[in-house]
This record gives structure tokens, C-alpha cells and sequence, in this order.
């Protein structure tokens, strides 16, 4: 074969590797790089964040506007911090609106809805939102059924 | 045949031990000195060049074409799975996870020991039983950095770029499936899929994965060329050890590597 042809086959085979690894970063793990400019921090304080996972959505009114970006426990209060990351766009929060965990389906995964409140202060990069609604267990849900069956049999 | 005492049986055990161990110290010399010994690959890029032509360009048709069936393959299993639960918009992220962290390395690698391996394997065992080796040795040619270095290093380099590729067309080919066939709707199949998979965590332990994986068809596959019995049968066994290994060594470390990737301990 001619030395040239294989060259350029050669070349072709390389580009088309990293033609492969620009578009596994871009198209398949959506990678991109500017997601700290353009959003800012939120905290909440949740009592059972029961599944919740990192890069979780958050969403309002079912559209989504941000991710969570990291999950530990506060210390003092025993309770789980949620950091998210909203997009910028969205700036008009009231500060008295509501985080609750949802689940996507049946079976779904977590995400954190955000409902809207009435107060005229918005919440800034960096404040908590307050008012938590935490993730439905299931076990809770059942145990919670069994008691009240029982004490109806009480009666 | 005359009965063997029990000594006997115990001496042969331990000379079959003391064999593998040699085979190993020898491999991994032959290794070092490949790669490392007396500056690089001889001839320079063009011998590299040649053999990336004949080790990975002539790989891309057999991964191209088994990425794409992986791809539809598993997107139609996932449907039919995922769709009694409801959540066939899923389909998207369980196609692209399970290329990019398990089967993109693990069936590339086995492709590439069926496929690139056992021709270097029989390449290099045909030089050495024709006596062209010792021939290049004769006239001051070091054959570990003419014939060898640039076969290992073609090899280093192909698997982990043709690894990527099937991930791309297997996911390409899923997506055709699911999207243009069964019906899953667009826009979710990618949004789940760019949800769920991390750039670092997936992709890139991918790559590593399919490293590791090229480092060990690549020197099994030499190796097992350059220490073959020099006759006919010896290349043959030589060439069915070649994919034996290295399919079991890649089966093998692949679980390593999923425990120490994704086994959170």
C-alpha cells in the first residue's frame, strides 16, 4: 500500500478518536464549561433527604433551573444541607418560597421542587430557603397507616 | 507409560509453578526493555505510523459495526424492560452508562485481542521462525525496538481511541432505536442521558479502563509472538494463547477495576 494512503488513514483514525471524546463530553455528559457564572447558591435544611442525590434536578413549575450541587449533614441540627445552583435568569425567587423532595414517577428518581411564596425580599446568592418539605418515605407512610388501623381497632 | 510416585507428581507441580513465574519475569523484562531500553522506538514515527495503520485503522470496521448493534441491541432490551415500569425515557441513560463504563472497554478490548492481537501474536512468530529476529540481531538491529516497540506503542494508542469510538457509535445506534423506532421521545432521551453521566466519573474511567486494558492485550499479544516455539504448531499455539489470555485477563481486571471505580469503598 502507498505510504501516503496510510497516512492519512492513519490521520483519520486519530481524528476520529477524538472526535469520539469531544462528543462523549459534549453531547453524552453534557459537560459544559461555564455553570458557575451564570447561577447562584441556595441552601436548604431538610429533616430526610431520603434518596436525593448530587446533580439531582431543581425544578419550578415542573421546568427545571438548577442542580444540586452537594448534600452533607449540618451538625448542629442534625438535619441534611442541600446546596443547589440556580440559574441566574431565575433571580426573582420571594424568600419565603418552598423546597420540597419530590419523586419523578413511582419509581423515579428525587428532585427538589421549588413552590413560590409571597414575600417582596428575593433570596440571594447564598441565602437558605427556609420553609422545607421533606421526601416522602415510604416506610414512615406504611407505619403511619398500621398505627391509625390500629388504634381504630382500639376503639 | 510407567506410574509416577507421589515425589515425582509434587516435583512436577513445582517446576510448572517455577515455569510460570519465569514466563512472567520474562515478559515483564521483555517489557521494560521494549519500551524503555536504548531510546525509544526505532525507526521513529514512521514505523509507528504503519503499524497504527495495520493494528487500529483495520480494527474500525469490526467495532464500528458491533458498536452499532450493541447499541440497538441494548436499546431495544432496555425498552422492553424499562417500558413496564413506565420509565422508557430511562432508556437513553441506562444505553449510555453501560457503554461508557462496562461493555465500550470490555468488548473492544476482546475484539481487539481477536482481531489486532493474534495477528501481531502471528506476525511476530513468523519472523521469529523464519529466523528474521535473529537475522536483524546479526546485522546490530535491535529487534525489540524495530519489530516490537512500535507494535506495543500502535496498539497503546488504538484500543483506548477505538474503545471510544464504539461508546459513540453504540450510543449513536441505541438512539436510532430508541428514538426513531420505539418511539421514546427526543429531547428526554438525551436529557436523562446528560443527567445521569459525569464527565469524570464515566467517561473518563472509561478511558482508563480501555488503557488498562491496551497495555495488557498489546503485551500478551507480543510477548506471546516473541516467545513462541519457532515452528508451525508453536505459532498456533501461540496465537489461540494470545486471545485465551488476554480475553481472561481483560474479564478479570475488569472487575478489578469496576470494585475500585464504582464500588465506593
Amino acid at each position: 500500500m502507498q505510504n501516503r494512503t496510510i497516512e492519512t488513514g492513519v490521520g483519520l483514525f486519530l481524528l476520529a478518536g477524538i472526535l469520539a471524546l469531544l462528543l462523549l463530553a459534549l453531547r453524552v455528559s453534557g459537560l459544559s464549561a461555564s455553570t458557575t457564572n451564570d447561577s447562584y447558591k441556595l441552601y436548604a435544611y431538610f429533616d430526610n433527604i431520603a434518596g436525593l442525590t448530587v446533580r439531582a434536578k431543581v425544578t419550578m413549575a415542573g421546568v427545571t433551573i438548577g442542580k444540586v450541587t452537594a448534600i452533607d449533614l449540618d451538625r448542629d441540627s442534625f438535619t441534611g444541607r442541600v446546596t443547589m445552583e440556580v440559574q441566574k435568569k431565575v433571580n426573582n425567587l420571594p424568600s419565603d418560597s418552598t423546597a420540597s423532595i419530590l419523586t419523578a414517577g413511582l419509581l423515579g428518581e428525587k428532585y427538589i421542587g421549588i413552590s413560590v411564596g409571597g414575600e417582596t425580599t428575593l433570596l440571594k446568592e447564598g441565602s437558605t430557603i427556609h420553609d422545607t418539605q421533606s421526601a416522602l418515605v415510604l416506610e414512615d407512610l406504611i407505619g403511619k397507616f398500621l398505627l391509625n388501623t390500629v388504634s381504630k381497632d382500639a376503639k | 507409560m510407567r506410574k509416577k510416585s507421589i515425589l515425582e507428581r509434587i516435583g512436577l507441580f513445582g517446576r510448572a509453578a517455577i515455569d510460570i513465574v519465569a514466563v512472567l519475569g520474562r515478559s515483564a523484562i521483555f517489557l521494560v526493555h521494549a519500551l524503555l531500553g536504548r531510546g525509544g522506538i526505532g525507526g521513529g514515527f514512521q514505523l509507528l505510523v504503519k503499524q497504527l495503520y495495520s493494528v487500529g485503522v483495520m480494527s474500525l470496521a469490526i467495532i464500528v459495526v458491533s458498536g452499532v448493534f450493541i447499541g440497538m441491541v441494548l436499546a431495544l432490551q432496555g425498552f422492553s424492560i424499562l417500558a413496564k415500569y413506565g420509565s422508557e425515557q430511562a432508556v437513553g441513560q441506562m444505553v449510555a452508562l453501560t457503554l461508557l463504563r462496562e461493555l465500550g472497554p470490555v468488548v473492544t478490548a476482546l475484539l481487539f485481542a481477536g482481531r489486532a492481537g493474534s495477528a501481531l501474536t502471528a506476525e511476530i512468530g513468523n519472523m521469529k521462525s523464519t529466523e528474521q529476529l535473529s537475522s536483524l540481531e546479526m546485522i546490530g538491529v535491535d529487534p525489540l525496538k524495530y519489530i516490537v516497540a512500535p507494535r506495543l506503542w500502535a496498539g497503546f494508542i488504538s484500543l483506548p481511541l477505538l474503545a471510544m469510538i464504539f461508546s459513540v457509535v453504540g450510543i449513536w445506534g441505541g438512539s436510532w432505536v430508541a428514538v426513531n423506532w420505539l418511539g421514546v421521545y427526543d429531547g428526554s432521551f438525551w436529557a436523562n442521558m446528560q443527567n445521569s453521566v459525569s464527565f469524570t466519573d464515566d467517561v473518563i474511567n472509561g478511558v482508563i479502563k480501555s488503557v488498562v486494558f491496551a497495555f495488557v492485550v498489546t503485551w500478551i499479544a507480543v510477548f506471546q509472538g516473541y516467545d513462541c516455539e519457532p515452528t508451525s504448531e508453536g505459532i498456533s499455539r501461540a496465537t489461540t494463547k494470545t486471545v485465551v489470555y488476554a480475553s481472561l485477563a481483560v474479564l478479570g481486571l475488569d472487575f478489578i477495576l469496576t470494585a475500585l471505580m464504582f464500588g465506593d469503598f
